[in-house]
Parts: structure tokens; sequence; C-alpha cells
């Protein structure tokens, strides 16, 4: 039985509030009419038709969702296998400093791996370009990848695992056909995690792209440091609503799977 | 305990592949960066030298050490501009992680108490902003902390002022962009940790004569400690170097480390400068990580 | 319980169809398994019993390849598994907590040992068919394992591991999670269906009325060491020691002094104490004599002088169980269990609280253990 206090229910409104307001606004402007922000000159499509014909905007944005796939799926492997390694091989030699180079790109700030990386880059004399920014952006998500599998991991029932290799399936095998589908949600989520933090990456990928390069992000940078602009607003918008639609989609199947009995967090 | 056959290869693969990966492209770049650190600035392209020419021989590694030097690093301690620019990291670091803790907290707190149906969705709330761009976010507050702005207008209507404040480059904007931007970081580990409280603890303080107030102070605040340790490093230390949000919403006049960061590597090109900036910031964050590996590892094994 | 006529262990021709070698397991300093050796023949039903953390589950899982032992061999059919993976022993598991893979249904649980061997599509739908029938689960081959009630899971369990016709199934602690209802009917439902299928079983389990009645023969384990290992009312009747003695069932033990003839025991806490035959100890050692409760006799008056081992008692405690009460009594030096069959009607009870009794038994219904 939970009772929901008044404090609580306010601390949640306006926290939730707190959380929306700009991105409203950000939208509502980007059918601001009016070049001025702050005059409201009615409801227009006009930042919207400029888009259209903004070359090199909609080639940044092609740009930056190739990388994002790239990158994501690239990272999901990688941290599928380092989350398989840090639960289920016990002591390994080099597990401290493996686990140690997971867990730490989680919190350091970008400047520091964006700058580590170009350094490296230059080292070994590699063109920059869109290549060194999908392997910075594959490096700093399969973090968190690991991170969200490795805590499913943990949860699995081992004795699954155990049953199938006992009926005679390889331990490749048992991954494919019994872990792999149990712990989709989590792949998926991290998945969709690693996606969303390569399309928005700044930092990272100012530092280590190239010429020719231009990721949406470093584009929008580019224009909004000297002021808003309603074309980026505009921009941003198209930006939330894929992503809202993206993220509640996925959690809708989510219940959905869940609730027909599919592999769920219920179950194992 | 593993999964597969001792030593198989399908193990020694699945632990070296990402192993490798991350040696390369994660410790390798830092020593990189350390090595420049030690290196003076050149004109020429990349501008940093001595180089290590292993072809040289041995001759060649003892003239690689013995061009290093500690430069770059008396640089930073003399010149009061990078000081002042850690100290300002740490102080806003700080204080916005207090910030986002006092709103944090109640806010994880009242998803906790709600049914379960709800939480769901709460949860799914809060983070629904962090998937939208960084970028994006912050670049929302523009909009609305500029002078012409939302908030100036608001104020304005309610004449709390009478000429409309520059909002934009203050430190104020830089605490309202990173309170805004990391609140998710702080109140999901807070939530996560409320959330396997369990009710009964306070229904058994509660029959034991204990007020409402009382027992959250006596025996939630303390059993969610951990959640309030993960909260504050996951936020504490990536505010630190934080680049964009200091960058679009506060001055220059003050930069945060970060943005010295940029400034050094793509304004003056001195990469020297720049990595040994970057050497002593890792230095610094060190101590919190390690502190955090620690408690997760108490936490694991107490669990 | 006892085939008649079934005892491959006495036979001396008969090479076992599992042999455990001196294996051992240990956990940092802690060995739950230790130096054992242990031979299984084909078609026994073996059960593994003891109390928690005995090492009954460990050697199971020895034997199923989850685990590798520091010390020793295991051989099936005389092939060491050493080195064989689990996934490639001619041995299946049925798990504690069944471990039913939640995105299957039960066919294509039943369905996906076979698909591991290869076998065509036909075949392994005849086999599952076959095996559902015989767990009497024909109509719930689509349903999801969330679907099922606990008895029904673990008949799929039970049928995703026999399907395969291994050399060995290994149960660990199957009924476990069953009421005692349940229980009794699925424990003869496995016997009938070993007894049908000539398979060899390999169960686990801390009941031990659960392993009296299922198995061919026990093994007794206690800190990863056999006690004892042999067919159930030998273990009952004649324990080898005072701890498998009071392991299994309720006993009473007298310790005393071994006289001269061997045929008496000094000392204990019921006076002198007459045996059936010579004991096989020297004279003058320390021995204890074991009597089970449902052996003690109770009555008013004294018995008669005679061979009976008597002692005046007094009631302390009476534990009615339907079937039975257990009486708790005090004598001079100690306490007795006497179990009574409840033959009288209704509340008649052959002594209350507090009353004084005389307790007998004949010499041969003790048994004489010398640890």
């Amino acid at each position: 039985m939970r009772r929901v206090s008044a404090f609580n229910l306010v601390s949640l409104a306006v926290g939730i509030a707190f959380l929306y307001l700009p991105i409203v606004v950000l939208v509502i402007y980007s059918f601001n009419a009016s070049r001025l922000v702050a005059v409201w000159g009615g409801w227009s499509l006009h930042w919207y038709a400029v888009l259209i014909h903004d070359a090199a905007l909609i080639d940044a944005a092609s740009i930056s969702i190739r990388l994002a796939l790239l990158s994501a799926s690239a990272a999901t492997v990688l941290g599928m296998l380092a989350a398989l390694a840090l639960v289920r091989f016990g002591r390994f030699r080099g597990r401290l400093l493996f686990a140690a180079m997971i867990y730490a790109p989680l919190v350091m700030p970008e400047v520091i791996t964006g700058l580590s990386l170009l350094l490296l880059f230059v080292a070994v004399a590699a063109d920059r370009g869109f290549w060194t920014v999908a392997i910075a952006h594959t490096t700093m998500a399969m973090c968190f990848v690991t991170v969200i599998v490795q805590s499913r991991l943990a949860d699995f029932d081992r004795s699954l695992e155990e049953a199938a290799m006992d009926l005679g399936a390889s331990p490749l095998k048992t991954f494919f056909a019994v872990t792999l589908p149990l712990i989709l949600p989590a792949v998926i989520a991290a998945w969709m995690l690693a996606f969303a933090l390569s399309l928005d990456d700044l930092v990272i990928a100012s530092f280590t792209t190239g010429p020719g390069a231009t990721t949406l992000p470093i584009r929008i940078y580019s224009e909004v440091r000297l002021g808003v602009k309603p074309e980026m607003n505009a921009v941003c918008s198209i930006m939330i609503a894929v992503i809202a639609i993206a993220v509640i989609a996925a959690s809708l199947f989510g219940k959905l799977t869940t609730a027909r009995g599919g592999p769920g967090r219920v179950q194992s | 305990m593993t999964k597969l056959g001792h030593g198989s290869f399908l193990q020694k693969l699945v632990v070296r592949v990402p192993f490798i990966w991350l040696l390369a492209f994660f410790l390798l770049p830092f020593a990189i960066v350390l090595k420049i650190s030690l290196s003076q600035t050149a004109i020429a392209r990349p501008p940093y030298t001595p180089v290590l020419d292993l072809t040289a021989g041995w001759h060649g590694v003892t003239a690689f050490f013995g061009g290093l030097s500690f430069d770059n690093y008396a640089l930073i301690g003399g010149d009061p501009l990078y000081v002042l620019s850690y100290l300002k990291s740490v102080e806003i670091a700080a204080f916005a992680t207090l910030m986002l803790l006092v709103v944090g907290y109640p806010v994880a707190y009242a998803i906790a108490r709600t049914s379960p149906r709800w939480q769901a969705v709460l949860v799914l709330l809060v983070i629904l902003p962090f998937w939208t761009s960084l970028l994006i976010r912050v670049y929302a507050w523009m909009n609305i902390l500029q002078r012409d702005g939302l908030l100036n207008d608001v104020l304005m209507a309610l004449s709390l002022v009478k000429t409309p404040p520059a909002w934009l480059a203050t430190d104020t904007a830089i605490y309202i962009g990173i309170v805004y931007s990391y609140l998710p970081f702080m109140v999901l580990p807070l939530y996560a940790t409320l959330e396997k409280l369990d009710q009964s603890l306070l229904e058994a303080a509660a029959d034991l004569g204990c007020p409402r107030w009382k027992a959250f102070w006596l025996v939630t605040l303390p059993l969610s400690s951990s959640g309030v340790i993960a909260g504050v490093l996951l936020c504490f230390i990536p505010i630190v170097g934080e680049f964009v949000i200091p960058d679009l919403l506060g001055g220059s006049r003050a930069p945060m480390i970060g943005q010295t960061i940029w400034v050094e590597f793509f304004g003056n090109q001195d990469w020297p400068a720049a990595s040994a900036v970057a050497i002593v910031l890792v230095c610094l964050l060190v101590t919190p990580i390690v502190i955090y590996q620690h408690q997760a590892m108490r936490a694991a094994e107490r669990d | 319980m006892t085939r008649p006529g079934f005892a491959p262990w006495t036979d001396p021709n008969l090479r076992p169809l599992l042999r455990i070698e001196a294996v051992s397991r240990r956990f940092g300093g802690f060995a739950a398994v230790d130096s054992l050796s242990l031979d299984i023949y084909e078609s026994e039903f073996f059960a593994l019993l003891g109390p928690s953390g005995c090492g009954k589950t460990t050697l199971l899982r020895l034997i199923a390849g989850f685990e590798r032992p520091n010390a020793g061999r295991i051989l099936l059919d005389g092939v060491d598994l050493t080195s064989v993976p689990p996934h490639r022993r001619p041995v299946n598991m049925m798990f504690q907590s069944y471990a039913l893979f939640p995105h299957l249904n039960v066919e294509a649980n039943i369905a996906f040992g076979l698909k591991q061997e290869g076998l065509p599509r036909d075949q392994i739908a005849r086999r599952v068919a076959d095996m559902l029938a015989l767990v009497k689960l024909d109509t719930y081959g689509a349903r999801k394992p969330s679907e099922l009630s606990g008895g029904q899971r673990q008949r799929v369990a039970l049928a995703r591991a026999l399907v395969k016709r291994p050399r060995v199934l290994l149960l660990d602690e199957p009924m476990a999670a069953l009421d005692k209802k349940l229980r009794g009917e699925t424990q003869f439902e496995l016997m009938e269906l070993q007894r049908r299928l000539g398979l060899t079983f390999i169960i686990v389990t801390h009941d031990q009325s659960e392993a009296m009645t299922v198995a061919d023969r026990i093994a007794v384990m206690e800190r990863g060491r056999l006690m004892q290992v042999a067919p159930p009312a030998e273990i009952y009747e004649r324990p080898n020691s005072r701890w498998v003695a009071d392991f299994i069932g309720e006993v009473n033990v007298f310790e005393g002094r071994l006289g001269d003839d061997g045929m008496t025991v000094d000392g204990t806490t019921a006076g002198r104490l007459r045996l059936a035959a010579k004991a096989d100890a020297e004279p003058g050692r320390i021995v204890f004599v074991a009597v089970r409760p449902e052996k003690v006799r109770m009555s008013r008056e004294p018995p008669l002088p005679g061979l009976d081992n008597s002692v005046p008692a007094t009631v302390m405690d009476i534990g009615y169980l339907g079937e039975m009460s257990i009486y708790k009594l005090r004598i001079r030096d100690g306490v007795v269990k006497a179990a009574i069959a409840n033959t009288g009607g209704g509340a008649q009870r052959p002594a209350s609280f507090g009353d004084e009794v005389w307790l007998s038994w004949p010499p041969d219904a003790a048994i004489v253990l010398t640890r």
C-alpha cells in the first residue's frame, strides 16, 4: 500500500515540468513565423521548409545516422562480449584492468577521451574522418552497453544455461538458443542507448573527425554558439520527435512482449 | 565457475576481443596523452616533439626520454589561469551536485513511492529527455534564458524586474543547464536504491513508535546511501569536465577546465599544454572513481 | 523400495555403469566432496541422501559435468569423463528449479535436446509426442512454462531429460517444490517409470522417507564423505554408525561397556542390556546400543522376567501424529523415545502425561554400534 503524499506529488510535478519545459519551448518556437525569437509571429512551417533545402545540414544528418547505426551495432557486440567476460568468466588475468577500462570511460569527461583518441590517430597518422569517429563512438558506447547487459546477465538464471548444455547444446549454441533470446530486451535497450549517444555526441566527434565528416551536432553547434537560430529549433524539434517516437514505441513493444509471456523480467 | 571449457578458444576470444579493443582505443591513447604532456610544442604538424624513433635503436629511446620535460606541468602550476579553471570546475561541480541531490532526491523518492504501474511510466518520463540530445536541451535553455527569451518575458510580465537581466554568460545559467542535464543521472541511481527499500522496515519503525520524518532520517536515508554515492559520483565527475554547457550558456571569462582544454587544443594549437591539463584533470578525478569502485564491490559482496 | 532379486552390487562379475574413483572437489579450503569412491550399477534407482551442505548436489554436478574434480575421476561405461564437457556426456539432469526455457513452449522444451542431436524433424516430433503421453501431458504441448502448475512443470522437466534416453538420469531434489500429497504420487510414478524404462536414476534428496521409498540403494553423505551405502532396509535396520542411525528416522542410543562374554552391555542409562548375539568388538570396549522407537513396547505392569531388556520410565511428553504417537519418557539418567501406533479407538491412550510405565524391547530389536 503506497500512499503518495502531497509533497511527493508536488515534487514529482515540478520535477517533470522542469524536465520538459525547455523542450516544449523549443518546439513551440520552431513554429514561430518571426525570425526574432522575442516576437511571436504566428504559427508557420517556414523554418522546416528552409531545412529541406539546406544540403549541408541534410548531409550532416545522413552522416550522423550512418555513424550511429554503425557504432551502436559495433558497440553492442563488443559490449556484450565484455559483459560476458566480466560476469561469466570469474577470475582471469587482467580482470582488474579490464574492469577499470570498462568503467572509466563512463564517467571520464568527454574532452579527455576525445583528446586522447585524437592524439592516437595522429600518432599512427590515420586519416581522420568517418571511420575515426566511428571507432571513437564505438569505444565510448561499448562501456554503457557492458553495464546494461552485465546487470541483466547477473540476474540471469544460470541453471537455464546448464540445462541447455546438459541437453547437448555446446556453449556457443547455448548462448544463441537460450541466453541471447532471454536477455534480448536489455541488449536492444543497450543498442538504442549507444545509438542515441552517438547521434548526440558533440565533443568526441569534434576531436576525432576530419574533413568531409561533419556530424549533425557539430553543424548545430557551430550555428548556435553565436545565438539562437530558428532553423536550428526546427532541426532540434524533428530530432526530438523522432527520438520520442522511438523510445515510446520501444517501451510499448517491451510491454507487449512481456504481456504475451515472452522473454520478460518475470521469468528468469 | 566458467560456462565454457577451461581456456577454450571461444572463451579466450570473448575476453580478448573487447580487451584488445580497449587497450588500443582507451589505454594506449592515454599513454600518448601522457607522453605528449611531457613534450614540447613545435610549429610543425603534428605540433609536438620529441618523437620516439625506434629505428634509431637504444639511442633513439634515450634521446626520447631525454627530450621529455615537465615544462608544461610547470606552466600549468605557475599560470593562475589554469589553477583558477580547475578550482572553478570543482566548485561548480560540487555545488551543482549538491543542487542535483536536493532536487533529485524528492523526485526519486516520490517515484519510488508510487504504485509499480506508475513507476514504469514515471521512470520513462524522466528518462525521455535524456534520450534527446544534450546539445538540443542546452540549446533549448538558450532559447529561454536569452535576454528576450521566455524567462525574462515571464519576469517582466510578473513585474519582478524592471529591465530584462542577462542570464546567459553567467554562472547561474551554467548551474541551470547542469542541473537540468544531469538530473536523470542523479534520479535514476537514487530511484534504483529507493525502489529496493523494504517497506516493512518503515512499518517496523512506525510500529516501534518512530514518527514519519524521523523514520526517513534514521532508516530511509542511511539505506539509500549507496544510491546517493552512486548518483553523486555519476554527476560530479563528468560535470567537472563539462564543455558544452559552460560553452553555450556560460561566458568565457572564467572558463571551466573542459573549455580550457578545448581552447588550448583548437584555439592555441598547444597540444602539449592541453595534454598536461588533461592529465592533471584525470589525476584529480581518479580518486572519486576509485572510491566508487570500492563502494560498488563492497555492496556487491554484501548482497 | 527393494526389488526382490535385484541386487547387482552383490555380483562381483558385474561391472558398474558409473564408477566414481576417489573424487574430490574443493572450494578454497573447504572440501565439498572429499575423496569419494562409489559404484553405481545399471538400472539402479540410487539415492544420495544427506543434510544440506553434505556435498550430494556437488557430487551430482560432478557427474553431470558442471563441476570438475580437483582429484580422482569419473568413469561411465569404463570411459573417463573428466575431460568431457557437459554437453557431450550421455548423462541428463533434471534440475531442482526445473530450468524450463521460458521463451519456448512445452514441445520445444522437450524437443530441445533432440534438436542438438541433429535428428530429423519427424522423428523428433514422434518422440516428443510419445514422451508427452508418457508423462500424461498430451494436450499441453503448445503451452508455455509460465502457464503450467508446479507439478506439470516438473513433468516437462522430466520428459525433457528422459526423451534423450540418457545412460544415467540425475534428479536434483525433484520433488522439493511439491506439496506432500503430490510428492507421494510423484514418487511412485517415478519409480514405475524407472522400472519400465530400465534406466539408471540417481536422485539427490534431503528427505529420508523419499529416499527410503524410491531407492534400490541409498548413499548417506555427510561433509563430503560417504557414511554408508546400502539398500534402505539395511540402512534403517543395520546402520553402521550412530550418525547414520540418528540421521535416518529416530533412534534411542544407550552407551555402555561391552561385557566379557560379548553378550551384555553394562553401565547404560537403562541398566544392563542383553544382546541377541555376540557383539563384534573386544570386551570392555565402549559400545552403543541403538533401539528404534517403534521397537520399544510400553506397559503399565513390569514385563515378566525373561530375555527382554526393560526399564521403568515416566511419560514426559506425547506427540500425536495421527497414525501413531511419539512418547518422550524420562528414565533415570536420560530420555527414551517410544513410537506407539494408535490402534485403540478414539481418545484411548496407553498412557498419559506423568504416568509411570515400563519400557521393554527384545534383545534382537537393538543393534550394537562401535562408532
